[in-house]
C-alpha cells in the first residue's frame, strides 16, 4: 500500500455565526498518498478554496482532524504551521502572486531566504536551476512585474517547489493562462511529479487539465463526491 | 533578520518619492529638534554668562556673631538691655588654610579671598560712597574679568594703587594717575594713585566700587588677620550648589551658591527651557505620526505582499521586522539628514564665545545632534511597532484572495 502523505477527516468548516452561519466543509474526508497528481474538481461554492486553504495550513478546520506527514496540524499553533508550511508545502495561485518589487530569482527562492534568515549561494544556485527547468534561465535577473503572463506562473511554480515541499497545492494554476501556456505549465508540474514525486493536488475547473491528472476528487456541497 | 532587512530596504527603494518626503519630514522635526536645543541652550548660556559671569559662583561671607553673655544663672532675673556696635566685623580667621582646600576641588577655576568693606572717595571738595574690594595682586580678574574692562591704565594692584569704574571717574573727573584719598567707615585713610579705570557697564561697579591691593583694604578695614569674604569661580556654573553643599561640609563654613540669589533668573530659565522640550516634544510627536501613518499605508498597500510572504513561510515576526526595519531606517536616514542639515545651517552663527545681544545667541555646541539621531531612531522604530503589528495580522487568506 501506498505511503499516505495527508489525511482529513470529518472536517467542517463554518463561517460567520447565529444566522449568517454559512457551512462550507460539513465532514469532507480525504487520503491523499505521496507522488499522487490530483485534480480538484467541483462547482463555485463547493469548499474546493476552503480545502485548499486548510491543506495549506493558511486556516484551521472548524472540527475535524488534518494530518500531513504524520503531524497533527489542527492542535498546532500559528508558529508551527508557518514553519511547517514553509517546509512542507508549496502554493500556486491563479494570479502568480509575485512580490513585485522582487526579480524572478528572488521570488523563487524567498521562501528558503525566509527560512535561513539571508539569501544563500546555494539557494541562488536551486533558484537558477529551477527557472532553468521552468524554461526562465534567460530571465533570472528579470524584475517579476516584467514577466509575461505565462512566466510569472512559472516563477511561481519554481518558487512553490523551492524547499523541496512534499505537497504542492495549486489554486487553478492555469485559470489566467492562455491555452499554450497552460498546457506548458502543466507539462511542467507533470515532470516535477514523476521526476521528484512531487504531491501536486490542483485546483481547477477545466476538465481538460483535470484529465492531465492522474486522480481527479470532486468536492460538492463540502464533501468529496467522487 | 538580515534577509527582513533586506527587504525593508527594497520596499522603501520602490517607493523613492514617498520615501524621500518621509525621510525629509523626519528631517525636517530632526532639524527643529537641534536647532531648539542650540536655541535654548545657546540662550540660557549667554543669559547666564551675562548675569552670573562676573559673580562669584560660590561665596563665602563672614556672618558677625555676637559674643557669648557670661551670665550668673543663680543670678536670679537680670535686666538687659545690649546695645550693637555699630560697627562691627567679622572675618573668616581662617581663610588662609580654606582657599587652597577650596582650589583642589573639581570645578573650582579660581579662589579669591577678599576684603571688603565701605568708604569714602575724596578729591578736592567732591566726596563719593564706594564700596571697597580688596583682593589679591595677581588675582584682580580672578571673579569679575576686570583685566577685560580695562578702559585706562592697568589692571595690576599693588601697595598705594586703586582701581575704580569709569561713572566713578568721570563723577570725580579722575584720570590715570590721579591722587585720592580713600576713607573706611573704620575712620582709617589713605592716599591712593589710580592705576586703572574699567568699565563693566553696571551702574554698581562703574559708580561706586574701588578696587584695592588685599593688604591695603586690611589696613584701612584694621583686619589685621583673616578675610572678610572668599569668592569661588567654577568652571560650570550650574554646578554651584552641589560645590557649595560640598564646600560647607568641608569647611564647615556656610557657602551660598550664586542661585540663592539668582532664583528668579533661575526659574525664568527653567521656564524656557521647558518651552523648548515642549518644541522638541512636538517635533518628535509630528515624526511618529509621520513615520506610523506612511507604514499604515504601506502595510495596506502591500496587504496582498504580506500574505504571499506569510503563504510562503515568513513568520509574523518576520513581518514585523520588516516594517520596523523601514521605521528604523527611515528614523535614521532622517536623523542623519536633519543632523547633517542642522550642522551646516549652524554653522552660520558665531560661535558661543562671540555671542552678543544683537545676534541670536545660538550655540551649536548645545544642538544635541547624537541625542536628535538616537531619539529619532528610537521614536521611528517604535512608531512603526503600530503598522508593524496589523502588518502581521493580516490574514493570508483575505489578503490573496484580493
Amino acid at each position: 500500500m501506498t505511503e499516505a502523505l495527508l489525511q482529513v477527516s470529518d472536517l467542517v468548516k463554518t463561517f460567520g455565526s447565529g444566522e449568517a452561519e454559512t457551512r462550507v466543509l460539513r465532514g469532507l474526508s480525504l487520503r491523499m498518498d505521496k507522488g499522487e497528481l490530483s485534480a480538484l474538481l467541483g462547482p463555485s461554492g463547493s469548499g474546493k478554496s476552503t480545502l485548499l486553504t486548510i491543506l495549506g495550513t493558511l486556516m484551521q478546520p472548524t472540527s475535524g482532524r488534518h494530518t500531513m506527514l504524520g503531524v497533527d496540524l489542527t492542535t498546532a499553533n500559528d508558529r508551527a504551521l508557518t514553519d511547517f508550511r514553509n517546509r512542507h508545502i508549496g502554493f500556486v495561485f491563479q494570479f502568480h502572486n509575485l512580490l513585485p518589487d522582487f526579480t524572478a530569482l528572488e521570488n523563487v527562492i524567498f521562501p528558503t531566504a525566509v527560512r535561513e534568515g539571508r539569501e544563500t549561494a546555494a539557494a541562488r544556485a536551486r533558484g537558477r536551476d529551477l527557472l532553468g527547468r521552468m524554461g526562465l534561465a534567460d530571465r533570472v535577473d528579470f524584475p517579476s512585474t516584467n514577466l509575461s503572463g505565462g512566466q510569472k506562473q512559472r516563477v511561481a511554480v519554481a518558487r512553490a517547489l523551492m524547499n523541496s515541499p512534499e505537497l504542492v497545492l495549486a489554486d487553478e494554476p492555469t485559470g489566467n493562462l492562455d491555452r499554450a501556456s497552460a498546457i506548458q505549465v502543466m507539462k511542467l508540474i507533470g515532470q516535477i511529479n514523476r521526476d521528484e514525486g512531487t504531491t501536486f493536488l490542483i485546483s481547477t475547473h477545466d476538465e481538460k487539465i483535470a484529465a492531465t491528472c492522474r486522480r481527479q476528487i470532486v468536492v460538492g456541497e463540502g464533501v468529496v463526491t467522487g | 533578520m538580515l534577509y527582513a532587512l533586506k527587504i525593508a530596504f527594497r520596499y522603501l527603494l520602490s517607493s523613492k518619492a514617498q520615501t524621500a518626503l518621509l525621510v525629509l519630514g523626519v528631517a525636517l522635526g530632526v532639524f527643529i529638534f537641534i536647532f531648539m536645543s542650540a536655541l535654548i541652550g545657546g540662550l540660557a548660556n549667554f543669559i547666564l554668562a551675562s548675569i552670573a559671569g562676573d559673580l562669584s559662583h560660590v561665596s563665602i561671607v563672614a556672618e558677625v556673631e555676637d559674643p557669648a553673655l557670661l551670665l550668673d544663672p543663680n543670678a536670679g532675673q537680670i535686666l538687659l538691655a545690649q546695645e550693637k556696635s555699630a560697627v562691627r566685623q567679622a572675618f573668616l580667621r581662617d581663610a588662609a588654610i580654606y582657599a587652597p582646600m577650596i582650589a583642589a576641588l573639581p570645578g573650582v577655576v579660581a579662589v579669591s579671598p577678599q576684603i571688603t568693606g565701605s568708604g569714602f572717595i575724596t578729591r578736592g571738595g567732591q566726596v563719593a560712597q564706594v564700596a571697597i574690594n580688596g583682593v589679591e595682586p595677581g588675582k584682580e580678574s580672578a571673579i569679575v574679568q576686570l583685566d577685560s574692562y580695562i578702559t585706562a591704565g592697568s589692571v595690576r594692584l599693588g601697595t598705594g594703587l586703586t582701581i575704580i569704574g569709569q561713572t566713578l571717574a568721570d563723577d570725580l573727573d579722575l584720570t590715570v594717575g590721579d591722587t585720592i584719598r580713600l576713607d573706611s567707615a573704620q575712620g582709617i585713610d589713605a592716599l591712593l594713585t589710580v592705576s586703572g579705570i574699567y568699565k563693566i557697564g553696571q551702574g554698581g561697579f562703574d559708580r561706586a566700587t574701588a578696587y584695592v591691593s588685599l593688604d591695603t583694604a586690611r589696613t584701612l578695614m584694621a583686619l589685621p588677620q583673616g578675610v572678610t569674604r572668599i569668592e569661588i569661580k567654577l568652571a560650570d556654573l550650574m554646578t554651584a550648589d552641589a560645590t557649595a553643599l560640598r564646600i560647607s561640609a568641608i569647611t564647615g563654613l556656610k557657602a551660598k551658591s550664586w542661585t540663592e540669589q539668582g532664583a528668579q533668573v533661575m526659574s525664568a530659565l527653567q521656564a524656557q527651557g521647558q518651552t523648548g522640550l515642549l518644541l522638541k516634544t512636538f517635533a518628535m510627536v509630528s515624526i511618529v505620526i509621520g513615520i506610523a501613518s506612511s507604514l499604515l499605508l504601506s502595510t495596506y498597500r502591500r496587504k496582498a505582499e504580506i500574505g504571499i510572504m506569510r503563504a510562503m513561510g515568513a513568520s509574523r515576526r518576520f513581518v514585523v521586522f520588516v516594517f520596523v526595519s523601514q521605521g528604523a531606517l527611515v528614523g535614521l536616514l532622517g536623523g542623519l539628514l536633519g543632523a547633517g542639515l542642522s550642522y551646516i545651517v549652524l554653522q552660520a552663527f558665531p560661535p558661543r564665545d562671540a555671542a552678543h545681544p544683537s545676534v541670536m545667541p545660538i550655540d551649536i555646541h548645545e544642538g544635541a545632534f547624537g541625542l536628535a539621531v538616537l531619539l529619532t531612531v528610537t521614536i521611528a522604530t517604535l512608531a512603526a511597532i503600530l503598522p508593524a503589528r496589523a502588518a502581521a495580522r493580516v490574514d493570508p487568506v483575505t489578503a490573496i484572495g484580493q
